[in-house]
């Protein structure tokens, strides 16, 4: 069917605050192309278990398109509708999954020559929605922390080599409570600042103490709902015809409870299945998890302030044994995971600087346990070194 | 289709004026000679072999200025003697398995990637097979096993069934030879992590790969283990198979596809890294293979490319390195090197070349037709 022929009925199997949603917007939706519609409704199914900043997001985009004329919304969507859709694509069942859509769709771009049509449509439609809705403004100047090379003793090469050239360099900084001076400044803004999702911690190990008001998450705590999806993806791909596409399909619809998990946070709990489900090698990978779920926080939440430490990973394997469930602890790859964490933490700044409020934000990289970090803010020139000494206190008053 | 033209030019600028720093190159836009002059130096019994730098690796960390420490091999070994392109452009899909196939039909294959089926357009194999009355025996393919089994032959029906290349899956070969517990070789049978458990099966089971083995690589299934024993990944598996090849079948038209750097997809930038290293020097012991083997030497052809890129870290749409989703214009711009005689040494071309260029320009080395071809010839090569 085409959105067009969009009743509120058909969103019955939507949870109650997508479902109020989609059919106050129903009118609106029917006016829109198939290339896009189900786009937004793959966000609009998911409405109940978003972040604040996320809801708000959308319910003024979608306030946004109702408010629109009709020519102008002719306008808005012309890049859309001038893309070609398949008649199996119009048959899928796209109003309840409408993330699977998107991704035949996605394959249907790229075989039919559309994707850089595609990617045009969808520039030109943020670039109209973020003048038309701009995003809100953070509370206070965001601040992103990154800590790496946990269990590495020494190590003789370049770090920080990406996002030096944007800020200054210290080379004498005092390592002794470096985590704890970190974690309390997180929760001295947390308290500071208050707001649901706002301050976040992400340990790729077993995380330091921290305060209740920040939002955690730990690939180590994790790890029974880990081993469960494990075993869930091990009995799925030794099925008969099981594919790559298949198997993606069933763990996009993998909720918490059928991972065991049981959380009074439903919000958080879905947005952890999702890093575990969505995100590639976060389920064996640990440095793989620490960024992803950087990023999809960053994303998604839109954090005023975000630590995330970086631990070893296990050392690779052959891709069948890393994702067979075991009970044996793994060999570490410290060094290596200092490498991937030293790219994670350059993506962490580039993510947030994605955020409005990017020119205001600032940035700290260290490597634990050593004397080398990286600043980065507005009042911290660039592509400067220190080899003065320094404490992380002294570091973070420079950006606060 | 202009940005990514214009942002393929910058791109092609930096890998050009890099390479003019780091090893003394030349530009290659007036270089060019005449084709008479080129063909009298070219030797009879030609042979080519084509290396795919896979799966797919960006230029920031290959031959842009901050990756050349990944890539000293190439820069020491083979750059000096090469034609360089340094902009190759992939228009169609940006999946490993799809993409190859399309490099080896010089058509846009429009197949799902995950699928185990033929390319609808000749190969590359068949053309040369065709047009030139070969026997199979004289083109191969060695592959990561995942996918790749049926690239060698198209489904098309001018072309097709038992016109294609002979296709060697060096992971098949060693889990045929492994009578028992894979302990010694889990390093060698890695699979991509797309596609971890997905391995098609081939008709005849083991029986054939072990056949392989002995009549063909003349191997015994002892010596094939215990050198197995001392590689460190698939990649240098399929190498050490293309050595058997080259010394045992002398094939005229070998195609080597590399898949270590995929590794990428499981979000780990250090192995993805490690696996550019050992690329890079995998392809410059091919070359030193060529030089000393007889068969080879003085008379072959060497192509290296990627299959594509990945996805830019400045890209919202993607995670950088991780994978090449977007079809932004870094996933799509890679690059050429052709080393081999009559090819100008020492030369970088920044014109745009097409990726689905590769099978016309064998084709005019060989001197076969490529009809179905999307591509045409590159001139500085063919």
């Amino acid at each position: 069917m085409l959105p067009s022929e969009l009743k509120a009925e058909q969103f019955s199997a939507y949870p109650p605050g997508s479902k109020a949603l989609a059919r106050e917007y129903v009118e609106t939706l029917r006016d829109l192309p198939l290339s896009f519609v189900p786009g937004l409704l793959r966000e609009l199914i998911e409405y109940d278990y978003k972040f604040p900043a996320e809801r708000r997001a959308l319910e003024k985009e979608l306030n946004n398109l109702a408010k629109l004329s009709t020519d102008d919304r002719k306008q808005w969507m012309q890049g859309f509708a001038s893309i070609s859709t398949s008649s199996k694509l119009e048959h899928f069942d796209w109003i309840n999954l409408p993330a699977q859509f998107v991704e035949q769709l996605s394959a249907h771009l790229w075989a039919t020559h559309q994707l850089d049509a595609s990617r045009a449509a969808a520039t030109s439609y943020a670039d109209r929605l973020n003048a038309a809705v701009p995003p809100q403004e953070p509370v206070i100047p965001r601040l992103g922390i990154a800590v790496i090379g946990e269990g590495v003793d020494s190590y003789s090469e370049p770090l920080f080599r990406k996002l030096r050239p944007h800020g200054a360099y210290f080379s004498k900084v005092n390592p002794e409570n470096g985590l704890d001076v970190l974690l309390d400044a997180v929760a001295e803004r947390a308290k500071k600042h208050g707001g649901d999702y706002l301050h976040w911690y992400i340990d790729g190990g077993e995380p330091g103490a921290y305060d209740k008001t920040i939002t955690g998450v730990s690939y180590e705590r994790l790890e029974p709902v880990r081993n469960a999806l494990l075993q869930k993806m091990h009995s799925e791909l030794t099925k008969p015809g099981m594919g790559p596409e298949m198997l993606r399909t069933v763990m996009a619809e993998l909720r918490p409870a059928d991972l065991g998990m049981t959380s009074s946070d439903p919000v958080l709990a879905r947005f952890q299945v999702k890093v575990l489900t969505e995100g590639s090698g976060t389920q064996i990978f640990s440095t793989s998890f620490a960024q992803w779920a950087a990023r999809e926080a960053l994303r998604r939440a839109e954090p005023v302030i975000l630590l995330v430490r970086f631990a070893p990973r296990q050392r690779q394997k052959p891709m069948s044994e890393m994702l067979a469930p075991n009970a044996e602890r793994p060999e570490l790859d410290p060094v290596g995971s200092l490498v991937d964490a030293d790219m994670g933490a350059y993506y962490n700044w580039i993510n947030q600087q994605r955020l409005t409020g990017g020119e205001k934000s600032s940035f700290l990289a260290w490597f634990e346990g050593h004397n080398t970090a990286v600043l980065i803010g507005s009042t911290v020139p660039r592509g400067t070194e220190s080899s003065d000494p320094t404490t992380m206190k002294q570091l973070l008053s420079w950006i606060s | 289709m202009r940005r990514l033209k214009t942002l393929s030019d910058q791109i092609a600028r930096t890998r050009r004026e890099f390479l003019r720093d780091a090893t003394g190159v030349a530009l290659g836009s007036t270089l060019l000679r005449s084709p008479l002059a080129r063909a009298a130096s070219l030797p009879r019994n030609k042979k080519v072999v084509v290396i795919t730098f896979g799966g797919g690796a960006r230029d920031q960390e290959t031959f842009a200025p901050e990756g050349q420490e990944n890539v000293p091999n190439m820069l020491r070994d083979l750059i000096p003697r090469a034609s360089f392109f340094t902009q190759v452009v992939n228009h169609g899909i940006l999946g490993h398995y799809v993409a190859t196939a399309s490099l080896a039909t010089g058509a846009y294959e429009t197949f799902n990637n995950f699928a185990s089926v033929a390319p609808e357009n000749p190969t590359v194999f068949e053309y040369y097979r065709k047009d030139l009355k070969r026997p199979s025996s004289d083109t191969w393919v060695v592959a990561p096993s995942n996918g790749f089994n049926r690239i060698g032959e198209s489904s098309h029906r001018s072309y097709g069934m038992g016109l294609g290349a002979r296709v060697i899956l060096p992971k098949h070969l060693l889990t045929a030879a492994m009578s028992s517990g894979h302990t010694d070789y889990e390093h060698l049978l890695r699979d991509n992590y797309e596609t971890p458990y997905f391995t098609p099966e081939l008709a005849g089971g083991g029986e054939v790969e072990l056949q392989q083995l002995e009549d063909l690589l003349k191997l015994s299934v002892t010596d094939f283990k215990a050198h197995a024993r001392t590689l460190s990944s698939p990649d240098e598996l399929s190498v050490y198979i293309a050595r058997q090849l080259m010394r045992q079948v002398a094939p005229s038209l070998l195609w080597i596809t590399m898949h270590d750097i995929d590794i990428a997809h499981a979000g780990t930038y250090s192995l993805y890294v490690e696996g550019i290293r050992r690329t890079d020097r995998l392809c410059t012991e091919v070359w030193k293979m060529i030089e000393s083997e007889p068969e080879y030497a003085g008379k072959t052809t060497l192509l290296v490319l990627p299959d594509f890129g990945r996805d830019a870290d400045g890209d919202p749409g993607g995670n950088g390195f991780q994978h090449h989703r977007t079809g932004d214009p870094l996933s799509r711009t890679t690059w050429l090197m052709a080393v081999g005689p009559g090819i100008r040494e020492g030369v970088v071309h920044d014109r745009p070349v097409d990726s689905t260029d590769l099978v016309p320009t064998i084709g005019s080395i060989f001197g076969f037709s490529a009809n179905y071809s999307q591509g045409k010839p590159i001139q500085e090569i063919a």
